[in-house]
Order: C-alpha cells, then sequence, then structure tokens
C-alpha cells in the first residue's frame, strides 16, 4: 500500500491532543498514521517542543506530515519542533491554518485516500475562517 | 573575563525573573493566557541549573545554549521567541558582530518567529527602542554607563507604550480593543532582562 500522509495533533491540553487523535482513529482508521502530543515539559498546559519533534519523529514518512495545532504557543512551538528536524524533512512537513479537531480528521480523511501532502493540507485548511 | 561576564549575564537574568514571575503572569492573566511568568520561570531555571556549563563558555556559545534551554523547555510562545533572540544573538557574536549587531539579528529572529513588528504589543515595542538607543548612543560616541542608562530607559519608555496600544499579533490579539489598557507581558520581561543586563556592563565598566 502506497504511503500516506501523517497526521500530528499539537494541543495546550494533552487530553485534547489525545481525544483529537481518538477522533480521528474512530472516524478515519487506523490507515493514517497519527501521533498527537500535549502539555508544557511539566505537564501542565502548554506545549514542549522535544515532545511535538519526538511525535513528528514517531510518524514521519516520505509522504510527509500534517500538523494540526491549537493557540498560540502550540503553532509556534511546533514550528521550532520542525526546524530542530532535518532538513530534507522539514520540505515534507506542514503546519495547517485549520481547527484542530476538525481539521484533523478531514486531513485524515484526504490522506487515507491517498492524497499528496498539499491536497492534504487544502483539505483541513477549508475548514478556516 | 568573558566566561566571568557569562555567569554574571546569567546570574542577573535568572534573578529578574524569579523576583518578577509572578507580576509577569499577573499582567498575562489580564490579557493573555496567565503563564508568561510560570514559563519564564521555568525556562530561567533550567539555564540557571546549566549554570556552570553555560559560564565556562564564550559568550556567543553561552547565548546560543542558553537560547536552546528557553525553546526545549519554557513551553509557551515565549521559549522559541526569547529562545530564537539568544540563539541569534549568540551567532552573530560568533561571527565577529558587535553588541549592537547581535541585537539586531537577535531582533530580526523575533519578528520572523513571531510574524510581528513593533506597534502591534510585543516584545518588539522594547526590543526596538533598545536596540535604537543603543546604535544613537553609540554613534554618539557616549561613555558606557550614560549608554547602557539610555537603553535601560528606552527600553522602559517602550513597555509604557504597550499599555495604550491594541494588540495585533500573540495572544492578547484575541481581545481586540480589550487589551488597550495593560502592559504587553512580553514587552514587560523584555524590559526586565534588558534592564539586567545594563546592570551588569554599569557594573564592567
Amino acid at each position: 500500500m502506497a504511503e500516506r500522509v501523517a497526521i500530528v495533533i499539537v494541543s495546550h491540553s494533552p487530553k485534547v491532543a489525545e481525544g483529537a487523535a481518538d477522533m480521528v482513529r474512530e472516524m478515519v482508521g487506523l490507515e493514517v498514521k497519527v501521533a498527537h502530543c500535549g502539555g508544557n515539559p511539566e505537564g501542565g498546559l502548554g506545549t514542549d517542543v522535544a515532545r511535538i519533534r519526538a511525535a513528528i519523529e514517531q510518524v514521519y514518512g516520505p509522504a510527509g506530515v500534517a500538523m494540526l495545532v491549537d493557540l498560540g504557543g502550540a503553532e509556534t512551538n511546533s514550528e521550532m519542533a520542525v526546524e530542530l528536524l532535518p532538513a530534507d524533512w522539514q520540505e515534507r512537513i506542514v503546519i495547517c491554518n485549520a481547527p484542530i479537531v476538525e481539521g484533523a480528521v478531514m486531513a485524515a480523511t484526504e490522506a487515507a485516500g491517498g492524497s499528496p501532502l498539499a491536497e492534504v493540507r487544502a483539505t483541513a485548511e477549508e475548514l478556516a475562517p | 573575563m568573558a566566561a566571568e561576564l557569562s555567569g554574571r549575564l546569567i546570574d542577573a537574568a535568572v534573578d529578574a525573573i524569579r523576583v518578577s514571575a509572578d507580576r509577569l503572569t499577573a499582567l498575562d492573566q489580564a490579557i493573555g493566557d496567565g503563564d508568561h511568568g510560570v514559563n519564564m520561570r521555568r525556562g530561567f531555571e533550567a539555564i540557571a541549573a546549566a549554570r556552570a556549563d553555560l559560564a565556562a563558555l564564550p559568550l556567543d556559545q553561552a547565548l546560543q545554549k542558553a537560547g536552546m534551554a528557553l525553546v526545549m523547555k519554557v513551553g509557551g510562545a515565549s521559549g522559541p521567541l526569547y529562545g530564537s533572540l539568544l540563539m541569534a544573538m549568540g551567532k552573530a557574536g560568533a561571527e565577529g558582530t558587535d553588541l549592537a549587531g547581535q541585537l539586531a539579528e537577535g531582533i530580526a529572529a523575533v519578528r520572523k518567529r513571531g510574524r510581528s513588528d513593533v506597534g502591534q504589543k510585543t516584545m518588539l515595542d522594547v526590543l526596538v527602542p533598545a536596540l535604537q538607543a543603543l546604535e544613537a548612543g553609540t554613534a554618539d560616541g557616549l561613555a558606557s554607563a550614560e549608554l547602557l542608562e539610555r537603553v535601560r530607559a528606552a527600553a522602559e519608555e517602550g513597555l509604557a507604550a504597550t499599555g495604550p496600544m491594541r494588540a495585533t499579533a500573540g495572544r492578547a490579539s484575541y481581545l481586540g480593543a480589550r487589551s488597550v489598557g495593560h502592559l504587553d507581558p512580553g514587552a514587560a520581561s523584555s524590559a526586565l532582562l534588558i534592564g539586567a543586563v545594563c546592570d551588569v556592563l554599569a557594573g564592567e565598566a
């Protein structure tokens, strides 16, 4: 089976991240790899560059990774995490400008059909206001 | 000498954040998500924990390592913002750039990382006037003590000017007009750190 675009979900809340990942698996199935992370380095609300990088590494493949993030720092920290990865990976990782839950489900649905990264992103971003 | 300076800068910055963490959090509770002080303290405690290693390094390398510590430990947007600032300053320092040049590179990194600029009620509203004061004072050939005093004053004035601003970048921008009348927390931590650095450098002169 062809490689699918993978999904990474980054929320300030570990529970939101886990719940969004559960919804993706439930609604889209298991053929799309999904990683999630949430919480600051101490486990409180926030995001953690090291854990975001680990989540990307967990699912990264040649088809690329579409990331869905929530507020402010989740985006900034996700950009930072991507920049810490090898340059050839960075070209295949995008942060979608989309609501985190709906975006993750829509991106995964598109990815499940074998669409390339740009289309996965575009589908998620149709949801942006 | 340079190594001792790294240590003194670390101590001053860490102390400044420890003393004012609650005030930064209070400012952030007004217009953000209320974690700026906690986040900054977590980041600077990580720097404090690495003090022995950092203080043994040349300043440019210490800046880059301290920046990475902030990126990895802060847990909010201020981690990558301050981390990028310090890492870019250290990188410029390694290339032999002077302090004003380093700060200019650091500010460019913050602009890029935050996709923001002066006038949006952010840390840039402190950093940029401080750099301008540093450049102008250097061009005028001011003595070190007066130069540092002007930099500190410019940072404080920059902070005060964020009060009446309406935020158009960062978390506070979600509040729109309701952000008016509050100092920006990131601008406050920037003014605090510039003051701490000026104290140390004034002691060197």
